[in-house]
């Protein structure tokens, strides 16, 4: 026998939309032709039970088309894609919430999705009720509740709130307690729809850690949608990439992710917009030449920035610094060119000024740059650009033994260790 | 490793839907519906204990507002039916008692009927974003009614005192006619609730037809003032057979019991619980979508 807990094959969805044609100048007439129309079809439709769309016109789209991929037992499985990719329609098929229109799916184990954080939480009833309703729309029994109350308490750490009403609760508190009811259910197949991108950082950590948990101690089949790619990279064997409703990528993690970001994304790059042309010297362009496509860049790989420098005068003196500055807005890396170790500007035009990091070893994240340009330090700033060339530093291999996490630290510095003997122990006298 | 704590037939039971299959395809009916029915037994229970617990919370005098309701109805009933129009009761039992015992299952019917209807879309947000077999939200509807019938029999008991009035042996076949009120009030309550959520149009029918229905079933009178030759086509009214099995059993022999209409009702209410459980089903896979 097959170790396939979930087949999917040929599965596509289609959904109806509805469109208002907006004619330049409605005379009566028209606005009754139309609307007649609309309600002939409409009575068509309810005859023949099919669903009545409100609108004009009717058009078919398709969320998901064609989509073939089989999952084993014990696999965890990462899907990917941009906004509107059909991500959250596919788990809304796979956890029977809703049917699709050809294809079909075999599942061989009990599935619980979480595609919501406080699901059918109810405002007026308190921390405690919440946490029994919570856990019996998630499938759980109330035995099963009653066994992992204290866990789940402790986990969201909402103690000394659990008597009052939700509603009193801050935003914080009241994800934490979703997170933590759905945190403990024990399925034979979990999928998780982008709910970890929820709360402050250390909760995020901590639900992170929790999926973690799940997915490699304690052996389930997981199918995780993210958008935080480094998440995806740290959790899963494989992935899947969504594009329009179709499948464009499925495999290693890894290599799928790589495919991921190289499409679509924009280039580290800054372009002066032509409205903002300036009189003095200033910075006419800005680009990052990163290890690897639109913008991101590996871990420890060779990162060169690029900056143009347009002066229609020559400039004395001239000093150019920028910044990497980090998403929680901390400036990781300062970089200079001073006068005298730096000379340029020294005739009209446009000067290209290089600079290469042999190895860039800043922590994962997001970043952008912030540049300057000066007279030496004491004089005028020319220009000051801030904001311009994002880029995001991954990692995916090495985060397998520690998962690495943007408020880890700013920056990896090289570091050796070595063990002393230890000394014998000195009598007490 | 966490099976310890569980009971082996709870093991087994899941052991069991975990080596099921689920085929999950355009337009295929489940197997296993009633199966899961049973397993999300639970869920029932939970939903119609959160909507009792919600009514009553942040209230001062709580439960009894489900008393005064009642109590209110029948003492206009019985002022305008009773003594202005003089309606003749059923026998020698007073009116009020008479109006009573046809207000319970009346009220089951009606304030379960009309929750139901709007059950589907009240809870949008469970529909659209968890599984579980959608026959449980309008039957949690019809759990609460229920409660509220509980609250208002003790009412019931507490008339019989005041009017020194004693049932008889009768009032033990009372659960059967309370069977039939619910089968008259599961059929029509997941027929309205699936069409609802598709056309929102019976949103605005259903407090029409719950007002009409007060006064065409035999709540503010007995249902022996109906001429002979219109008994059997009245008992069209699955409400009729109820609310009159209702009147036999407290009234002790006051009340006549009418066995052809009796039977209709029984055939009428089965017809409406077939038809809304097939509708239902068939609606079911596309809720998510229109909701």
């Amino acid at each position: 026998m097959s170790d396939t807990i979930i087949s999917v094959q040929n599965l596509s969805k289609r959904y109806l939309l509805g469109h208002q044609s907006a004619p330049p100048h409605s005379t009566l007439r028209e606005v009754i032709v139309r609307e007649s129309g609309n309600f002939i079809r409409n009575a068509f439709d309810l005859f023949r039970g099919r669903q009545i769309i409100q609108g004009d016109e009717v058009e078919e789209f398709w969320a998901l088309k064609n989509i073939n991929f089989d999952v084993k037992r014990g696999e965890v499985i990462g899907i990917i894609g941009r906004n509107g990719a059909g991500k959250s329609t596919l788990l809304k098929i796979l956890s029977r919430i809703t049917e699709p229109t050809e294809g079909r799916v075999t599942l061989r184990g009990r599935v619980a999705s979480l595609l919501e954080v406080g699901t059918g939480f109810h405002a007026e009833l308190t921390g405690r009720e919440n946490i029994f309703l919570n856990g019996a729309i998630l499938g759980m029994t109330q035995q099963e509740v009653r066994r992992k109350f204290d866990e789940i308490v402790a986990f969201a750490e909402v103690e000394r709130f659990l008597d009052t009403p939700v509603k009193r609760y801050s935003s914080g508190m009241y994800v934490r307690l979703a997170f933590a009811v759905a945190a403990h259910l024990e399925p034979e197949i979990l999928i998780v729809d982008e709910v970890l991108a929820v709360g402050d950082a250390d909760f995020q950590k901590k639900c992170l850690g929790k999926m973690g948990d799940v997915a490699h101690d304690e052996g389930r089949t997981v199918l995780f949608v993210s958008h935080n790619i480094a998440a995806i990279g740290e959790l899963t064997d494989r992935a899947l990439l969504l594009e329009s409703g179709s499948v464009a990528a499925i495999g290693e993690t890894s290599q799928v992710i790589s495919s991921y970001v190289s499409r679509g994304r924009a280039a580290a790059a800054y372009v002066r917009p032509v409205e903002n042309a300036a009189r003095g010297p200033h910075i006419s362009r800005a680009e990052i030449v990163t290890s690897d496509l639109n913008g991101v860049h590996q871990f420890g790989e060779a990162m060169e920035v690029k900056f143009w420098i347009r002066h229609d005068a020559p400039m004395a003196k001239a000093c150019f610094s920028f910044q990497i500055i980090n998403q929680f807005q901390q400036a990781t890396v300062h970089a200079w060119a001073l006068y005298p170790a730096v000379r340029f500007g020294n005739q009209e035009g446009v000067s290209l000024l290089r600079c290469k990091f042999p190895s860039l070893r800043l922590n994962i994240g997001q970043f952008y740059l912030r540049a300057n340009l000066s007279e030496p330090p004491g004089g005028d700033l020319y220009e000051t650009l801030d904001g311009i060339c994002p880029f995001e530093v991954i990692q995916t291999e090495a985060a397998r033994l520690w998962p690495w996490h943007p408020s880890d630290c700013a920056y990896h510095e090289h570091w050796d260790w070595t063990l002393e003997p230890s000394t014998a122990q000195s009598k007490v006298g | 490793m966490h099976d310890f704590n569980r009971r082996s037939d709870e093991i087994q039971a899941d052991k069991q839907m975990m080596q099921e299959t689920i085929i999950i395809e355009p337009g295929r009916s489940d197997r296993h519906y009633w199966l899961e029915l049973w397993h999300y037994r639970e869920l029932l229970r939970v939903l119609a204990w959160r909507d009792l617990s919600v009514r009553y919370k942040q209230t001062i005098i709580g439960i009894s507002w489900g008393l005064i309701r009642p109590f209110l109805t029948m003492v206009v009933f019985t002022a305008i039916f009773g003594r202005l129009a003089k309606l003749p009761s059923d026998g020698a039992a007073p009116y009020a008692l008479m109006v009573f015992a046809g207000l319970l299952p009346w009220t089951f019917f009606s304030t379960g009927w009309a929750e139901a209807s709007n059950s589907l879309v009240s809870n949008a947000n469970l529909i659209s974003k968890v599984y579980f077999p959608r026959l449980i939200v309008p039957a949690a509807s019809l759990a609460v009614a229920f409660v509220d019938f509980m609250i208002s029999f003790f009412l019931l008991i507490a008339m019989m005192f005041w009017y020194h009035f004693s049932p008889g042996w009768k009032i033990i076949l009372l659960p059967i006619f309370l069977f039939l009120g619910v089968l008259a009030s599961l059929g029509p309550s997941l027929l309205i609730t699936a069409l609802n959520v598709k056309y929102r149009d019976f949103r605005f029918v259903i407090p029409f037809i719950v007002q009409f229905g007060l006064y065409v079933s035999p709540v503010g009178f007995s249902s022996s003032i109906v001429p002979e030759q219109w008994r059997l086509l009245y008992s069209i009214n699955p409400m009729v057979g109820v609310i009159d099995g209702f009147r036999w059993c407290i009234l002790n022999g006051q009340s006549q019991l009418y066995l052809p209409g009796l039977a209709l009702s029984f055939c009428v209410a089965v017809l409406l619980l077939w038809i809304g459980i097939d509708r239902f089903r068939k609606m079911e896979k596309s809720f998510a979508d229109l909701i």
